[in-house]
């Protein structure tokens, strides 16, 4: 299964009408999630009247799988430019499975400072979840047998396709 | 005690080209000293965070093994364990059991039980680390914290990585080592790592007395004049001068040497304007560098000092990866 750029741009823009539905005061920053995270958050910044604060996050340094995968080999630096103190943060990613992730990105935005809330907004929901955590805004759930898995590509265009995964993942 | 280190770098790679020891740059491919610098490019921007901290080492136990001290390069090492979240065990073994006749193989049993997952090794006899290295139980990753007149990795690297933020790469790059290149550790791994880069020379500067014989094999050209080695570089690196070569009739005198090798302005003159200027410290004013270069608007001593957190915080996260990290288990992370 694919999704084409119109396909993928139909999504966003429902995100971002929820989104601004939902925004509240005072008004959210982004913070994508790299790479696939900042791509959509990209994305979601452009549909609005108003951008917002835009961050990326690269979450490799928090990840609780590090004892058994190592280090991802391309880290990026995470780039926060507003102040976390106080802020309502929207939380952007691809794909949200287990939750584990998200759950990284969290850890990482409070050595930052001590946001006032934090939302999260995905592309896909692909279920799996082994944490308590949920999307409160998300383009599309999909219902995965376990080795599949949604592989966004971009920046542009954005395209996603489903994949079987290597049986060593 | 002489231990050779062995030709290859086959001991600090994993099977699939990972890092697990970081001893010598000599011999490791150009994409993995990129890695280094990018993964460092991360950690920089930990260190201006309100926590300077990451969880990636969580857990982990770091030993630093100094058998020949050090103050500076040791603190930066346990800044950087602790940044990553690690507990550090600082063992001074100059001054500890060795002089109660305890071997190092010893030494390094009683280390692995106590659960150690790193060793940071500084050592006078060149090859030490490598020995450690070949000798610890697998799982625990050694990286070399300069040995004898050997190699000094950490040090070259976070030079490296100075360069690249200051001159954006290496292409084309003139880089100008000046002054004690023949008992400099920093200086042969500084050499290796600029070839690897890709420099576009490596110029080495100094009295023949402190030259290494046939050091041109190393891919560098040699000069003995300052204003002719100098010339339109873009990189200056200034060796410190060890006091304690003075005895040894290499040198005439610390005020020769100064007259003839020293950098101060009217020297740098020759240097392209954009130079920058480097030094692993700890400096000796007056004697290879002058304050008003020290302290002047090209030098860059002291954000080498910053960088070297970073870059010892990419080396300890990537060796431990490599120790850790199955290589069935490549691809893509858990979602």
């Amino acid at each position: 299964m694919r999704w084409n750029q119109a396909q993928i741009d139909s999504l966003l823009d429902g995100m971002a009408e929820a989104l601004t539905l939902d925004s509240g005061e005072p008004p959210p920053s982004l913070v994508g999630i790299q790479s696939g995270g900042a791509w959509v958050a990209e994305a979601l910044n452009q549909r609005l009247s108003t951008p917002l604060p835009l961050g990326r996050l690269d979450v490799s340094f928090y990840r609780d799988d590090f004892d058994t995968r190592g280090l991802k080999r391309s880290v990026k630096p995470s780039d926060l430019p507003f102040d976390v103190d106080g802020a309502n943060l929207v939380l952007v990613d691809d794909v949200l499975m287990t939750g584990r992730t998200i759950r990284a990105a969290m850890n990482e935005l409070f050595d930052f400072g001590r946001p006032a809330s934090i939302r999260l907004a995905v592309l896909f929901d692909i279920g799996h979840r082994q944490l308590p955590i949920r999307a409160d805004i998300c383009g599309e759930t999909l219902a995965l047998p376990p080795h599949q898995r949604v592989e966004l590509a971009g920046p542009a265009p954005l395209t996603a396709e489903i994949r079987d995964i290597r049986p060593e993942e | 005690m002489t231990l050779a280190p062995p030709p290859s770098s086959r001991v600090q790679l994993t099977e699939d080209g990972k890092l697990r020891h970081f001893l010598s740059v000599e011999h490791l491919p150009r994409s993995l000293l990129e890695d280094i610098l990018d993964t460092a490019a991360s950690f920089v921007d930990v260190g201006g965070r309100a926590i300077k901290k990451v969880p990636l080492l969580r857990g982990k136990t770091v030993v630093n093994l100094f058998f020949e001290s050090s103050t500076r390069t040791r603190s930066t090492f346990e800044l950087a364990a602790k940044r990553l979240s690690a507990d550090v065990l600082n063992l001074d073994i100059a001054k500890s059991a060795t002089s109660k006749g305890e071997t190092l193989l010893d030494t390094l049993r009683n280390l692995e039980a106590m659960a150690a997952d790193m060793f940071v090794v500084r050592h006078q006899d060149s090859g030490a680390p490598f020995f450690i290295a070949n000798e610890v139980t697998p799982r625990v990753a050694v990286i070399n914290a300069g040995d004898g007149r050997h190699a000094h990795p950490t040090q070259a690297m976070l030079d490296m990585y100075t360069i690249r933020h200051y001159k954006g790469g290496f292409a084309g790059l003139r880089v100008a080592i000046v002054g004690d290149i023949l008992h400099s550790r920093v200086a042969r791994s500084q050499i290796h790592a600029l070839n690897i880069l890709g420099a576009e020379e490596v110029r080495l500067i100094g009295p023949r007395t402190l030259l290494p014989t046939d050091v041109e094999q190393l891919g560098v050209t040699v000069f003995t004049d300052m204003a002719q080695g100098l010339k339109d570089v873009d990189v200056v690196i200034m060796l410190r001068l060890q006091k304690e070569r003075m005895d040894s009739a290499l040198l005439p005198s610390e005020g020769e040497f100064f007259r003839l090798y020293g950098l101060n302005n009217e020297k740098l003159r020759h240097a392209r304007p954009d130079a920058i200027v480097m030094h692993p410290g700890p400096i000796n004013r007056g004697v290879e560098i002058a304050s008003e270069v020290a302290d002047g608007p090209r030098s860059v001593i002291l954000n080498q000092v910053t960088f070297g957190i970073a870059v010892r915080m990419a080396v300890m996260s990537m060796t431990i990866s490599g120790q850790e990290s199955n290589p069935d288990h490549g691809g893509d992370h858990g979602r």
